[in-house]
């Protein structure tokens, strides 16, 4: 809220808590599309269509979404800001 | 024997010590020192719940059949918790704010307090519950039977199976009452639970990393041994079908938010918001440990146990085999903990939302009413009895389906039985929340189309080709209608049965909650609880209507609260809230603050729908705040009108003052003038008295007087005495006139001849002429001819005394005017002045100074006898001098006398 009405702009702890919002909203979306990649392993060699590769794979990512989860967690672990949700849509 | 025996004693051990770390928690719980409790990792170990015996064992077993497939049901939920910030921190953030005590709580809160949607929702709960526990009783059957030697290979439908799921039922039961119903608290949360769980999540995850460890490490040589296993594996090959892969993904998140106890531990139970940022990267790590040895155990098991051996077990049997009994107990000890844990939670959720929404609106609507709440019966004991029968029922339910279905299905395609039923709804639930226009009629019409779709196409055919659905449905549709076909939905045949009902049974719900929310209108709660849910984060601080206070009586609220949440828990809620209040007694004010806060408490043991039916019945204010505004405007609406009609009797009472202040006038002039005449009678009576005496004193006292001068003397006399008699005839006449008693002596005669003869009679009469039609005057007429006359010798010889004109003249008009007669005297002076007119009638009113020689009786005699022989005398205002009307009417002419009389 804090300069909002003054200049139209937020500091920057807000203004890098609402970018890591939206991060945290487009994150499920990265994780669906990544989670779905190895459907389009089938057609290939029998090397990239192997189980131990595909789970090597999927839990590489499924780590690294999480990682990525624990970061964006701490960067929106300041006091809720109600009024820039509102704001941000 | 003896490893079964061992086994019984573990159970009991570990059991009896989840309940003590229950026991600690809650009593911790209830002293405040709970911090240790309020942990987000606690919080996120209780997710875990999500983990049941089909992830312990099921998961293993659906590997072994489909590869990674199992994978989905995991990665669902974890695309749910990265992307808390959008779904979860939204339903977290509206339960705690309407108080939600379940999903029906949720989406009936929603939907208007709908009580409707609330039965639909629990409805649907259980009946899609029933697989999931069915799922776990068959599991840890199961894993009995293996330790016993006789399940090794899962062989289904054996009879000492079924005998064995009744007995873990019987004890389930009586295991989530003693932990879910040993209280009621309003806000349905339940520490002590919450840390078992906490507690077995711990016990499964580390069971199965030993046996993942053992077999990875111990059966298969390592990490690279376990590999080449996986390779030499019937699952080596990545052969997931897009369809399946994405669908289950898909339906697994549904499911993991829709779940009736994952809301219960994720929603209900969160202490703290900021506890889902925790568990938003530490519930998918979670979920990564305890999936991550499934494959190698599949495959590891796929090689070392015979063909026959169900995958389900290998989780068990694969130690057992391998001679590692104690990791074989930790095992089974992991997955009871699974089993019991879920079925535990879900007993409870299921069960608070079975006596929340249709026990106790039943009880209380039996109860009727008033007598309900105030007078007799023990709305806790009866919460508590019926959550008690609920838990059995449900655990019964599952036990039910085991034995119908057979118990020959993989557990992990039981439990997606189970998620496609409780995913119908998440559309009502989406919608809710993030949909304004959602209402009350859509997410019913949603909720059962989607669930009958579900019925038809996945739960009625899971009991097997013959059992409910007859064989030749399935192949060939009911009544032979191909397109029919549960399994294949319009000629979707070649859909995979889950994937397929997920499809038509989502796209048939979502069509219609949307169409039906579209078409319809909401009711003005909805669209208040809409606004709350959607926009949630706009309004942090008001949630929930308002109550109007002052009317509500705090006695009965106390009765009442008391009845539900116990006398103790009662008194000390309210004398709090009176300290609040600054209040000295234990009653606090019904304040719409505290009747708000009263009305979600109770909603904790009664449903929203209840409560604020319960509190509205005391309060004395069943009107919704919309409804409210409606009446407030309606009020304000009233008093717009009240105080027109208020104004208008303003002015009308202005008018009357004016009349009275117009009256009052008139009464003043006519004191003043009345005064005027008293004196002028006074001084008219003194000047002929004076002249008199002195005439007399001459008279008597002077000798020397001539004949002619005593005749002049006496005559002066003999004048004035006539003047007096005059005045005093006229005096008298008028009060004869006013007191009524006077005779009327009525002849016939001519109207001419009156006027004639009383033209003779005025002085004066000289200076005047008179303008008369004697044609017209020509009729006769019956009354006081007398009487009639002295009115006309009045106006006439006023008209001789006042008009003023150089040359004074009297017309005098007769006119017959339907059978009566009006002579109008009007003269060519100067009219009477407007401030006489009003008065002119009246006793002792003069014309002003000119009038000096008048008695200023004529006028008044004039009505006076108008009015007793019945017809009126009118001054003509419009007339070119002054104009008088004398109008006989024929009652007058014939019968006046006997009008007076």
């Amino acid at each position: 809220m804090s300069g909002r009405g003054e200049s139209g702009f937020v500091n920057r702890r807000a203004y890098r808590k609402r970018r890591a919002a939206d991060a945290a909203r487009l994150l499920p979306v990265l994780g669906a599309a990544l989670i779905a990649l190895p459907l389009l392993w089938r057609g290939e060699g029998a090397d990239a269509g192997s189980t131990a590769a595909a789970m090597l794979y999927l839990f590489l990512v499924w780590a690294g979404l999480a990682a990525v989860a624990a970061i964006l967690s701490r960067w929106l672990s300041d006091e809720e800001e109600d009024g820039a949700e509102g704001g941000d849509g | 024997m003896g490893t079964l025996n061992i086994l019984a004693i573990v159970c009991v051990l570990y059991v009896a010590f989840l309940f003590a770390v229950a026991f600690v928690a809650d009593r911790a719980a209830l002293a405040g020192r709970a911090g240790w409790l309020r942990s987000p990792f606690v919080y996120t170990l209780s997710l875990s719940i999500y983990c049941t015996a089909w992830t312990f064992y099921g998961a293993v077993g659906f590997a072994a059949r489909s590869g990674l497939e199992y994978l989905t049901v995991y990665l669902g939920p974890t695309l749910v918790m990265i992307g808390w910030w959008v779904f979860l921190r939204k339903m977290v953030r509206v339960a705690r704010s309407q108080r939600i005590t379940s999903i029906a709580d949720l989406l009936s809160s929603r939907f208007g307090k709908s009580n409707a949607v609330a039965v639909a929702v629990t409805l649907i709960a259980v009946v899609g519950t029933t697989p999931y526990i069915a799922l776990q009783l068959q599991s840890v059957s199961l894993s009995l039977a293996a330790f016993s030697g006789a399940g090794g290979t899962g062989a289904a439908g054996d009879p000492g199976l079924f005998s064995t799921a009744l007995w873990i039922s019987a004890g389930l039961v009586v295991f989530a009452i003693l932990f879910g119903t040993r209280h009621l608290d309003a806000s349905e949360r339940h520490p002590g639970v919450v840390m078992a769980i906490a507690l077995e999540a711990v016990v499964k995850l580390l069971a199965l990393l030993a046996v993942g460890a053992f077999v990875v490490w111990g059966v298969a040589g390592g990490i690279g041994g376990t590999l080449a296993r996986i390779d030499e594996s019937d699952i080596a090959r990545w052969e997931v079908t897009g369809g399946r892969w994405a669908g289950l993904t898909l339906l697994s998140a549904m499911a993991f938010l829709c779940l009736p106890r994952m809301f219960q531990v994720m929603v209900v139970e969160n202490q703290d918001e900021s506890h889902l940022r925790t568990a938003s990267w530490a519930f998918p790590g979670y979920l990564i440990l305890i999936s991550l040895f499934v494959v190698p155990i599949a495959a590891v098991g796929l090689w070392r146990m015979p063909a026959g051996a169900n995958p389900d077990l290998f989780v068990l049997t694969l130690p057992l085999s391998e001679g590692a009994e104690w990791l074989a107990i930790l095992s089974f000890l992991g997955g009871f903990s699974s089993a019991t844990s879920m079925v535990v939670v879900a007993a409870i959720a299921l069960s608070t939302m079975v006596s929340n929404h249709v026990v106790m609106p039943l009880w209380l609507g039996l109860r009727g009413g008033d007598a309900a709440v105030t007078l007799s019966g023990d709305v806790r004991n009866a919460a508590l009895l019926a959550r008690r029968v609920s838990i059995g029922i449900i655990v019964f339910l599952g036990y039910a389906y085991y034995r119908l279905s057979g118990g020959g299905e993989a557990l992990a395609a039981i439990g997606l039985i189970s998620f496609v039923g409780v995913a119908q709804f998440f559309p009502a639930l989406m919608g809710g929340l993030f949909w304004r226009g959602a209402n009350r009629s859509g997410a019913l019409a949603g909720l059962a189309a989607g669930f009958a779709i579900w019925l038809y196409c996945l739960y009625l055919p899971s009991f097997g080709p013959t059992a409910l659905l007859p064989a030749h449905v399935i192949e060939s549709g009911p009544f032979g209608v191909s397109w029919l076909r549960p399994q294949a939905l319009f000629g979707a045949a070649g859909m995979d049965p889950v994937v397929h009902a997920v499809f038509w049974s989502l796209l048939v719900n979502v069509s219609v909650f949307a169409g039906v929310s579209i078409l319809t209108l909401p009711a003005p709660m909805e669209r208040l609880q809409g606004a709350q849910f959607v926009d949630a984060f706009r309004h942090p601080a008001q949630a929930g209507r308002s109550w109007s206070g002052g009317q509500g009586r705090s006695e009965d609220l106390l009765l009442m609260t008391q009845r539900i949440i116990g006398a103790q828990d009662a008194h000390a809620l309210f004398s709090q809230a009176a300290r609040e209040q600054g209040s000295s007694g234990y009653l606090p004010e019904p304040t719409p603050e505290f009747l708000q806060r009263l009305e979600r408490l109770l909603s904790g043991s009664v449903g929203a729908a209840t409560a604020q039916a319960m509190v509205s019945q005391i309060a004395g204010d069943a009107v919704v705040s919309i409804e409210e505004m409606m009446a407030v405007a309606d009020e304000a609406a009233q008093t717009v009108v009240d105080s027109r009609r208020l104004q208008e009797k303003t002015e009308e009472q202005e008018r009357t003052a004016s009349q009275l202040r117009e009256a009052n006038r008139k009464l003043m002039r006519l004191s003043e003038q009345k005064d005027t005449f008293l004196s002028q009678v006074s001084h008219e009576l003194r000047t002929p008295m004076t002249s008199i005496r002195a005439f007399s004193e001459i008279l008597r006292d002077a000798d020397a007087l001539t004949a002619e001068e005593r005749n002049r003397h006496a005559s002066i006399i003999l004048e004035e005495a006539m003047r007096l008699t005059r005045l005093l005839d006229g005096l008298l006449d008028l009060s004869v006139l006013d007191s009524g008693k006077i005779d009327l002596n009525v002849r016939r005669g001519a109207l001419s001849e009156q006027i004639d003869r009383a033209i003779e009679v005025c002085d004066g009469i000289d200076r005047i002429r008179i303008l008369r039609d004697p044609a017209d005057e020509a009729v006769e007429i019956e009354t006081d001819l007398d009487r009639l006359r002295q009115v006309f010798i009045n106006l006439i010889s006023n008209a001789c005394k006042y008009c003023e004109a150089p040359r004074p003249e009297l017309r005098i008009e007769v006119r017959g005017r339907g059978g009566r007669i009006e002579v109008d005297f009007v003269d060519n002076g100067m009219g009477i002045p407007e401030d006489i007119r009003a008065v002119m009638f009246e006793k002792f009113s003069r014309g002003g100074e000119r009038a000096a020689v008048g008695t200023g009786l004529g006028l008044a005699i004039c009505r006076e006898i108008m009015s007793r022989i019945g017809g009126e005398v009118l001054h003509l205002p419009d007339a070119e001098g002054t104009g008088f009307r004398v109008i006989l009417s024929p009652a007058g002419r014939a019968g006046g006398a006997d009008a007076t009389l």
